[in-house]
Order: C-alpha cells, then structure tokens, then sequence
C-alpha cells in the first residue's frame, strides 16, 4: 500500500483522526485531496515530513489498540517490529517504532510521546510482536520508560543500582563521559 | 532452587548456573542465567552489558565521518557492512550520487567480508559442537580474505574503508586478480567443508530437530539474517530493499524450511555460494570512475529522520538517525541483528540440553559487541 | 609368565639379604620401573597427541624444545609441578585432594598386567581380563569424587556424566572381550596370547572378532572419556567438566591419567585382537625381543586412530550418548557373543 492509502485507512479506524490529518498536511507534502475543516481534537497525527515513511503521532493511551490493530488488520498487517527506538525530545520523551509489512512490505513509524519525564510509562507492546520485550527492556535500561504489562521489566544492560537514565539529554556522568 | 517437583518418585529440583561471562560457548562476554533441571533447560535469560559502550551516545557528540569509525567496533566481523550502512544513511540523507565504481567496489568487499564472517562461524560452529579442526580449516580460508582487505585498505578486521561519499582509498592493483584466486581456492573448499561436518552422522544427529523456531515466531521475534531465511521467512534484506550494486546482480536467497539448527547451518553454507557468486558477477566488471565524491568538511545532515537497512552477515541491520541540521546527529539508533537474534534464545533452547543450548547459540552467530553496542 | 629379569633380579637380592626383604625390595623396584613407564609414556602420548592433532589441523605443533619438541611435554610437566594448587573455598578438601590418585592408581595398575613381550609383564594372573575391567572401573570413582568434591556446578555435571557414561560404556566393553573369551577359553592375558601363535584372534575369529572389535574400539573410547564421547570434558558446554577446579599437579594427574587410559585400551585391543608382541606372520619368531616393538606399533596405531576419532568427529550429546550404548551397541554385543559361541562349537574359526 502506499502512504496516502495507508494513511486513509488508519485514520478511518480512529473517526476523529480524519480532519487533523488533512490539517497536518497541508503544511507537509500533501497527498490527499479532501480538505474538510473540523473542530474536534483529534487523537492520530500523520506526516511525511523530514521522512521517508509514514509517520503516526499517537496518544498513549491510543498506544496499544493502534499497535494491534496495525498488527491484526489485514490489509496492513504489520507483523515486524524491526526497530523500537527510544527518543528524548526534550522535553518530552517518547519510543518510535518502525514496523514492516513482511506481506505487503510497507513500512510505517509511529511515534508516542510523554512530558512527564520523573514517571513517564507506555503500555508495552510486547504481547503484540514478541522481539519488543527485549528492545523494551533496552529503553527502560537507557531512558527509563516504564512499559506496562511488561512480564520482565528488569534493566538490560546497567546494573540495577545504576543511577540515572544514560541516553536522556541531560544525563551527566563526569568520569564516564567524555564530551568534546 | 526454586522449586522441586515429584515425577515418579524421583525428586528433581530445579538450579541456577551461570554460563558466561567467561564461557567457551559463548564467544564473548555474555553470561547466560540457566535454570536447569539435570541436563534440561528450563530457562535461559541473557544478562548483557559487560562490554556496552554505548556507542549511540558516543554518536550524539560525534561528527558523522566519525560515526563510521564506531561502527566496525559493534559487528566486528561485519565491519565494512556496518561501515557501510551509516555511509549509505548519510548519503541518503545528503542526496548524492555515488558513483557506479563506488557500489560496485563496496557490494564485492560486503560479500567477501560475508563470506569471511561465515568461515569464521562454520570454524566456532563446529568447534562448539566438538570437532575441534573445523576452526583451522574456517580460519584457512578467512585468512586469504583479510588478506585481500590488508592490501586493500591496511587492515584485517575493523576496515573503515567507507566514508560518506566514497572508499577511503581506490582499490589496490592486485585486487582483483587475489579476488579471481580467492573465488577458484574456495569453490573447491566449500565441498571440503560439506565433507567434514555436513555429512557427518554425529552433527546431523545433533543439530536436526534442536532449537526449533518457527515462521510465525521468528517474525515475531524481529529474527532476521540466516536465523530468519531458516524458518522459512524470506527476510533478505539485499532482496527487498536493495542498496549499493546489489540490483544488479542476481542471487538466490537461501532459504530452509524446518527452522531447525541444521537449518540455519544450511543456510549460511548456502550463504557462502551465493556470496561467491554476487562477487563473481561484479568481479569483471568494475566500472572505471572516482572512487569518492567530495563533500563538506564538516557534514551537516538537513533536518529529519533517515533509517537504512542493510544486511549483514548476522541479518538486517537499520541505522536510524534524527538530525537537527547540526553536525552531529541529535539521536542515532543502531538496530542490530544480534540483539533480535538473542532475544529469542530463551523461546527455542528451553526444553533442550545443555550440549543443544551451546548447538543451538553457535547457529545464532552471536557477536557480542553487536548486541553490547 | 614371570619377568625374567624380575627373576634374576630376585636371585641378586636374595643372595644379599634374607627373603622376605628381598622379595619386597623387588616390588618396589618393579613399582618403579613401571612409574617411570607410566610417565615416560603418558608424556609421550601427549606429545603425539599434539603432533597428531597439528597435522590434522594444518598446524606443526610443537617443534622447538628438543628435536622436533621431543621435550616439550617435560617441560609442561616441569610447568605443571611449578604451579600453584589453587582449588575453591568450600570444596570437600580430603576428597578433593584423594580424587586424582584414584584416577591415577587405577591406569598405573591396569599397566602392570600389560604383555609387552613375552617376559615383560609385571603380573600375570589367571583372570587378567576380568582384573583389567574390574580396575579401570575403580577410575570412575576418582572423577566422581573430584567432580563432586570441588564444590562447583560445572564439574557436578562433568561427574555426573561421566558415572553415566563409564557404567553404560563398561558394559560393552566387558562384553566385548567376553566375546573374545568364548574363542580363546581363558582369561589370562599370557594364554590369550599364546593361543593367537595361530592367527591373531581377529582372524581366527573374523566376522564376530571384527563386530567385537568395533565395538570394543567405541567403548574403550567412550570409557576414555575421550571425544567424540567427551561428553565430561565438554570445553565449549562445561568448561573444563570435572577438573574445572584442579591445577597444577592434581590437574596433570588426571591429563596424564586420561592418555595411559587411553593407551591401555589400545594395548587391551592389540592383546586380544592382535597378537599382542606376536609378529604379523612370525617373521620374527626367532628375535623375542623384537616384541615390544610389535607391541608398540599396533598400539600406537590404535592410539592414532582414537586420535583420529577425537580430531574428526563432533561430540554427542549426553542422551545420544545412552542411546548409542543401551539400544544399539548392547544388543549387537549379546547378539555377536551368540554368534561367536556358535561359530566356536561349529569349528568355524579360522586357523593359520
């Protein structure tokens, strides 16, 4: 499927998402011709913008049902999680996901994002694709996401004593770190 | 001991033992935390970090000509592709046009680098099943490719012969007739292979059946590289995405079926023929031309989100930058092969014993730095 | 068949002082001929080990201490006593430190009853065969203790394996030779050699000899301890197995131990099946002491072949390992001493 087509059909899952993708892209590159006008806060955001996949701002609370559906639908039916970064924004902190359609072979990334930088937590994503419980972990370990319903939420690669989040931005370890 | 459970009057009870950090198995600082009962897995669960260097917040400060000197220290063994992918991710970013000489040179070094990354495994394969002179006989071989890539560009393992815009250096007169004299020496070599540990009752015996993975859960478990094409998931990255001068050269992608260890193992020897192949297709046929473009000294990607895929010889690796429009990239994720590949040992090695465990994590082809990044 | 010059040996002493004395001082002395035997020859394998392993391996091996490292292993050994005896904290201390003698009493004495020549034989008693089974078992011990003792998982396991795999393994190798017993009708190792002056036994007794033979050469690799059955040792599963934790001298004992082990089986096989110091065809009958040269190569012919095994063929894992012994090479056992029995009371055996 191509972008726009995806586009169509995700925002058609979620009802209010519809005018707020028109709305994002018509200071992005456009494909879509409709342009309603429409009041209502809406929970998805697309872009292309600065990337060459199809991007999804969501809620966290969306976080989970999106990510199945994506999984589940069948005419998306993204059953690859191939990358699970996770970002500081400054502030905000959030994970993108990167995710690939091994049948259609159309990728999309979508992001989620938290201000709350003392306890921010997302639902986890690991009973979905199996390969995020280990990449979860890894954001916990650097970035402290708490992700719910993790059945291991444990630190991966730091002890367990270590203090602080070492990928944030205004992490500061003066022996360690070498800053030019 | 955790728990003990009465099966026909005998009394088992459950224990820990650590495999790793120093382990022989484990080709590197991982430590394994085994739960068994007997000579049964119950449970397997990695710890890592004993080497992480965390190398995406080394990338944060660093400049991008930089970056492609950390890359060769994550997969070691696949160092020109890691090499590779950040130059790829730059240039895509920046919009050049690399010259043909340039891809072309870059594919038959990524193969040949696969090929010695495969000899090498085969050799620690075999020596991690118990026949101990499969190491030399890899190592024979691995021996006449670094060769290749000292003359080449001066170094054996960690090559940095890629920079955004090019090869460090052209290539060296005697290339490709060692290339043409490597092909002929390995083409007789692969069938030794086959002789020695292939057809032998023992491995097959030790290797059919153990560390089963299936389609389903190797997508699931973002499997990719050899791992992957064994169960069947056709996931090759050179197939789907193709980069450098892989378009232009025809290749099968090897794939298995029964998603066993002796599958995986099929499908790297395979692996080896097809490599040989590709280089053969590219050998002959090196474009004339620049061997680099030049760009700014300093390299300033435009704001925005770049991700490449390339395949290593462990699966697919993505380099996902986030740039701000400064010199250094705001956020640079490397997703490796290995870190995926790992993440599902504890799916397919439970059950097993401990000899199918060591089997079964010699066909994963685990680098730690990889996973360590 | 006594020693003759244990005999001479004998008549100097008891010239010199009173019986009793006398007859122990040739014991000891005996002992020590043997010991310097034992050590001699565990060197030396190890250094064929190593030479022969570089040339599977497209090495050399060690060639720089003495002609073409011929001292090599001396000076490991040499190393060896130098080192440290380091072992861990809470191990059972008085087995730990007992375990390498039994490995190491059990082959020294499995090494008195070998016939080298016709009168070089320490001890020849009239159930030989049996004796042998009856002491290389007693090694098993050792490496249950040493295993045990060190109070670490990985040797647990080494240990564990190992009691698995010598009691299923000893089995075949009893009945092995048993097969071999019903053909020559005596247990003593002088008399199996004798009736072999017509046609070594492999002959005599060709296609049950042979199924024998094979599954002696397998048992007695397996009972070795020695790959593709190495399943104690297991470098790349246990680490180093039952002797993980033993260094130094207490580790060479054991090493050593595992080569005149290995050397025994082979000189075990060379008695039973090959005529021992009988040469191939009598042509030199009339030269006696050119037994031990007969008995040399066809041992060590034996040895290069399991060293063959050991750089050839992956190791099995512990389950295939019970089922290799318990379903097939048992039933085939008892199956070929049928056969054997058979072709002795038919009159079916070859004679030269």
């Amino acid at each position: 499927m191509t972008n726009a087509a995806l586009k169509e059909l995700i925002a058609s899952w979620f009802p209010n998402a519809k005018a707020d993708m028109d709305h994002q892209n018509s200071d992005g590159d456009s494909d879509s011709n409709d342009n309603k006008e429409s009041p209502i806060e809406n929970p998805l955001e697309f872009t292309e913008e600065g990337s060459e996949f199809l991007n999804i701002q969501v809620p966290e609370a969306l976080l989970h049902e999106l990510m199945l559906k994506l999984k589940t639908h069948p005419e998306t039916h993204f059953d690859y999680l191939f990358c699970l970064t996770g970002m500081d924004w400054e502030p905000a902190l959030g994970v993108v996901y990167h995710l690939e359609s091994t049948e259609h072979r159309h990728i999309v990334v979508v992001k989620v994002k938290t201000e709350d930088r003392d306890h921010p937590s997302f639902d986890s994503v690991s009973d979905i694709w199996k390969t995020a419980e280990f990449h979860e972990r890894e954001v916990y370990d650097f970035f402290g996401i708490r992700f719910n319903n993790h059945p291991n939420l444990k630190r991966l690669f730091l002890t367990d004593e270590w203090d602080g989040y070492p990928l944030r931005k205004d992490y500061v370890d003066e022996i360690n770190m070498v800053i030019k | 001991m955790q728990e003990s459970t009465t099966i026909n009057n005998f009394k088992s009870e459950e224990y820990f033992i650590n495999m790793g950090p120093q382990h022989p198995a484990t080709h590197g600082v991982l430590r394994l935390l085994l739960t068994i009962d007997g000579e049964i897995i119950k449970r397997v669960e990695p710890d890592l970090g004993y080497i992480h260097r965390s190398i995406e917040k080394m990338c944060e400060r660093d400049s991008y000509q930089q970056i492609v000197h950390l890359t060769d220290r994550m997969d070691y063994l696949s160092s020109h592709i890691n090499n590779e992918a950040v130059c790829l991710t730059v240039e895509k970013a920046l919009e050049l046009e690399i010259p043909d000489r340039v891809k072309v040179i870059r594919t038959i070094i990524g193969e040949l680098t696969r090929i010695a990354s495969h000899c090498l495994w085969w050799g620690v394969m075999g020596m991690d099943v118990g026949a101990l002179t499969t190491y030399f006989y890899g190592f024979r071989d691995r021996e006449m490719i670094n060769d290749i890539f000292e003359e080449t560009c001066g170094a054996r393992l960690t090559m940095n012969y890629n920079v955004p815009g090019g090869l460090m250096w052209d290539i060296h007169p005697n290339f490709v007739n060692r290339v043409k004299t490597f092909i002929a020496h390995f083409k007789t070599k692969i069938p030794e292979f086959d002789r020695l540990l292939t057809e032998n009752i023992i491995f097959q015996k030790r290797t059919k059946g153990v560390g089963i993975l299936s389609k389903e859960d190797a997508i699931s478990f973002g499997a990719s590289g050899p791992v992957g094409r064994a169960s069947g998931y056709s996931c090759d990255v050179r197939k789907y995405h193709p980069y450098s001068a892989l378009d232009r050269v025809t290749f099968n992608e090897s794939l298995q079926t029964e998603g066993d260890t002796f599958a995986r193992y099929k499908v790297r020897i395979q692996e080896m023929w097809e490599s040989l192949s590709i280089v053969e297709q590219l050998i002959d046929n090196i474009p004339e031309g620049e061997h680099r473009i030049a760009t700014n000294a300093v390299i300033k990607l435009p704001k925005g989100e770049y991700y490449q895929k390339v395949e290593t010889a462990r699966g697919e690796l993505g380099v996902y930058i986030v740039s701000t429009g400064t010199k250094n990239p705001y956020r640079l994720k490397f997703r490796s092969p290995g870190f995926s590949n790992l993440s599902l040992l504890n799916h397919i090695a439970v059950g097993g014993k401990i000899g199918d465990l060591v089997a079964t994590m010699a066909t994963l082809d685990l680098v730690i730095p990889d996973i360590d990044r | 068949m006594v020693l003759n010059i244990s005999n001479s040996l004998r008549e100097w002493l008891s010239t010199m002082m009173p019986e009793t004395t006398a007859h122990i001082l040739e014991m000891v002395i005996i002992a020590l001929i043997y010991l310097g035997i034992f050590s001699i020859a565990g060197l030396f394998l190890v250094l064929m080990e190593r030479r022969v392993a570089a040339w599977f391996q497209l090495r050399i091996g060690p060639n720089r201490v003495g002609y073409q490292g011929l001292l090599q292993t001396i000076a490991d050994a040499l190393k060896l006593v130098s080192k440290e005896l380091t072992g861990t904290e809470r191990a059972d201390k008085f087995l730990y430190n007992l375990a390498p003698y039994f490995v190491i009493i059990s082959s020294l004495m499995a090494l008195g009853l070998i016939p080298f020549t016709e009168n070089f034989q320490a001890f020849d008693i009239n159930i030989g065969i049996f004796f042998l089974i009856a002491i290389s078992s007693i090694g098993v011990i050792g490496i249950l203790l040493g295993g045990w003792a060190s109070n670490n998982k990985y040797s647990l396991i080494g240990a564990m394996r190992s009691g698995v795999q010598t009691i299923s393994y000893e089995l075949s190798v009893g009945l092995s030779l048993l097969t071999m017993i019903v053909l020559t009708g005596s247990l003593q190792l002088s008399e199996i050699v004798e009736v072999q002056k017509n046609g070594w036994l492999i002959v005599q007794g060709h296609i049950p000899a042979i199924i024998a033979f094979m599954i002696f050469i397998i048992a007695g690799t397996a009972e070795t301890n020695r790959a593709p059955f190495d399943m104690v040792e297991a470098e790349s599963e246990l680490g180093a197995g039952f002797h993980t934790e033993y260094s130094g001298m207490k580790f060479a004992y054991f090493f050593l131990a595992e080569f005149i082990n290995m050397f025994i089986i082979a000189a075990i096989a060379t008695t039973v099946f090959f005529g021992a110091w009988l040469s191939p065809f009598g042509i030199t009958e009339s030269l006696p002491w050119l037994g031990i040269f007969w008995f040399l190569l066809k041992t060590l012919a034996l040895v290069f072949l399991m060293m063959w095994f050991r750089w050839t063929f992956p190791r099995l894992r512990v389950d295939q390992l019970l089922t290799l012994e318990w379903k097939y090479l048992l039933p085939i056992n008892l199956v070929n001493i049928v056969i054997m029995a058979w072709v002795v009371w038919q009159n079916l055996t070859i004679q030269i």
